[in-house]
């Protein structure tokens, strides 16, 4: 090292000694802590980058699974080209990489005025900032038939990954040829838009293979397809001739599940298998923590920051926010925020200022078939003025058609976006 | 003393002031890139399946993102993404990745 270099060094030590937060280098003592709540797409990806961007920042990330299973892709599982397994991923990484402190439990409550939060088997824990991804919560209380526990295990809605996507696929297994697979939909905004119409495609593609006599029939509460629809409606067109049938405006009003009937405002629809995916709302917690601020269903955030506006020192992330036009509650968008979300966070506690200018993008991957993928983009920046994210002028767009290639691509996404919130 | 900085930190021994000194270009273009790493992951390391940004050659990255946007080199996506982002931002981002190790 050269000498005028070295005395630039050891007077930037001196000047960094005597920031805030550097006094406590040797000890390795922290600035402060921040709580993450849920560790899906938006929060796994938060915790990560919090402490990636603030090594002094202590994260700790509370979830009440012990692994972290993939909604994306999910209805390969019903097709069977894949298993729960290959969309399995452990949280960690997050603790041996990065040193978050992973806990397994659930939390219960939030005490804004005293920034704590309880679980539910462990003792509370008190934070400096809290970032809050629930996910969403299913709203039973609209569909009567389908409010007791014993009825949801009939009529699935398969919309968390899991133990629901598996038992959808023994019942489809189970189904006679010549059956009625019936999938409801409810108005927008829901959680993946496109995966709806993906499913049709991907159960269409079990039972032309297995029950080619069988039908697959889409009840949707919108006026049209909500995503995708050229391309979707072309694949049922072309892969699954006369086996897709698409009803728009069709609202479910209730369930009769001895029966596995979907009441309609103006008919009954009998199927073999019905699944329900029922409107939806910010996961619980969210609503006990008094962040519901729409519609009494999404939390209201300021996109600079992801705080809420309901509560400061709180953040919301994913698809439990209320979106800025046109943004999908996706898990590439739920990456992105916990993106913007942990830069501020990490600023803040600094004391430094907040990034003014984020950008940030969709994509949504969906499969046609086993190999066949389409993709919908999206580039947002935000809008100074209107203070929200708005979608960037010529930019984004869809596949020309289904190929094998983006196939391809759908499965590196995932196992990109995986490894970015998790590896 | 922006570069000096830095590298004290990416030495280890002041790691944890590396927030406190970055510049903010630097993290302008952290952060912007940071909307690619879904993709192409963390800090542009990515696993089988996508392009790993890391260490790039930055006129390379500005290159390639000029092309997509013209659409003279052929993609499935990139050119709706590339169109996203202003010549400046490209810049930044560019320059991320071609740092990274
Ligand atoms: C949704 C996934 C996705 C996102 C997000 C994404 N990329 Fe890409 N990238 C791709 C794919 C797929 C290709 C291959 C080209 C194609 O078919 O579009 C690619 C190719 C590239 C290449 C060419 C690599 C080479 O040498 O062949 C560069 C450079 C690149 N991307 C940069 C970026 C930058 C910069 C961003 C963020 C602004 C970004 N990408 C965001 C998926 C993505």
């Amino acid at each position: 090292m050269e000498r005028r270099e070295f005395i630039k060094l050891a007077s930037a030590t001196a000047a960094l000694a005597a920031i805030p937060g550097c006094a406590s280098v040797g000890g390795g003592k922290s600035i402060g802590r921040v709580v993450v709540v849920g560790g899906g797409y938006a929060g796994a990806t938060a915790a990560k980058y919090v402490r990636m961007w603030g090594p002094d920042i202590e994260v700790t990330l509370v979830e009440r699974n012990t692994d972290f299973v993939s909604c994306p892709l999910s209805n390969l599982v019903l097709s069977g080209g894949k298993s729960i397994k290959d969309l399995t991923v452990s949280y960690n990484k997050l603790g041996s990489k990065y040193g978050v402190k992973v806990i397994n439990d659930e939390v219960t409550a939030i005490d804004a005025a005293k920034r704590t939060v309880t679980l539910a088997r462990g003792t509370a824990l008190s934070y400096d900032r809290l970032i809050v991804a629930p996910g969403i919560d299913f709203m039973y209380d609209t569909i009567p038939g389908l409010s007791n526990a014993a009825a949801q295990e009939n009529v699935l809605h398969a919309w968390k990954a899991g133990p629901q996507t598996v038992a959808l696929r023994k019942q489809l297994e189970a189904m006679p040829d010549g059956g009625v697979f019936a999938i409801s939909i409810p108005k927008a905004p829901f959680r993946c838009p496109p995966g709806p119409y993906e499913r049709a495609c991907l159960v269409a593609a079990y039972l032309s293979k297995h029950k080619p006599k069988s039908k697959v029939l889409i009840l949707d509460a919108n006026e049209e397809v909500v995503a995708k629809k050229g391309l979707f409606t072309k694949a049922w067109k072309d892969l699954y001739p006369g086996m897709v049938e698409y009803r728009a405006n069709s609202e479910l009003v209730d369930v009769d599940v001895k029966t596995l009937t979907a009441k309609l405002q103006f008919e009954d629809v009998k199927a073999n298998v019905l699944n329900v995916i029922p409107p939806q709302r910010a996961g619980k917690i969210a609503a006990g923590a008094g962040l519901i601020t729409a519609n009494n269903r999404w939390c209201g955030v300021d996109y600079l920051t992801f705080e809420s506006v309901a509560h400061k020192n709180i953040h919301v992330l994913g698809d439990a926010i209320l979106a800025a036009p046109k943004m999908p509650k996706s898990g590439h968008v739920a990456n992105q925020h916990a993106k913007v979300c942990a830069a501020a966070v990490v600023a803040l506690m600094h004391g430094e200022a907040v990034y003014a200018a984020p950008v940030i993008a969709n994509t949504c991957y969906s499969f046609v078939n086993e190999t066949q993928a389409v993709h919908v983009s999206a580039i947002y920046k935000y809008d100074t003025a209107g203070k929200t994210m708005a979608s960037v002028p010529d930019s984004g767009g869809l596949s020309s058609a289904a190929t094998d290639i983006e196939g391809m691509y759908a499965e590196g996404w995932a196992q990109n976006i995986w490894a970015d919130m998790l590896g | 003393m922006k570069k000096i900085a830095s590298a004290i930190c990416v030495s280890g021994v002041l790691a944890f002031c590396a927030g406190a000194v970055q510049a903010a270009d630097d993290v302008g273009g952290r952060n912007l890139a940071a909307a690619c790493a879904a993709c192409h992951g963390t800090n542009g390391h990515a696993v089988p399946g996508m392009a790993a940004m890391a260490g790039m050659d930055k006129t390379y990255i500005v290159k390639v993102m000029q092309e997509f946007k013209t659409g003279k080199r052929p993609a499935t996506l990139m050119h709706q993404i590339a169109k996203g982002y202003s010549d400046d931002q490209i810049a930044l981002i560019a320059d991320y990745y071609s740092k990274q190790k």
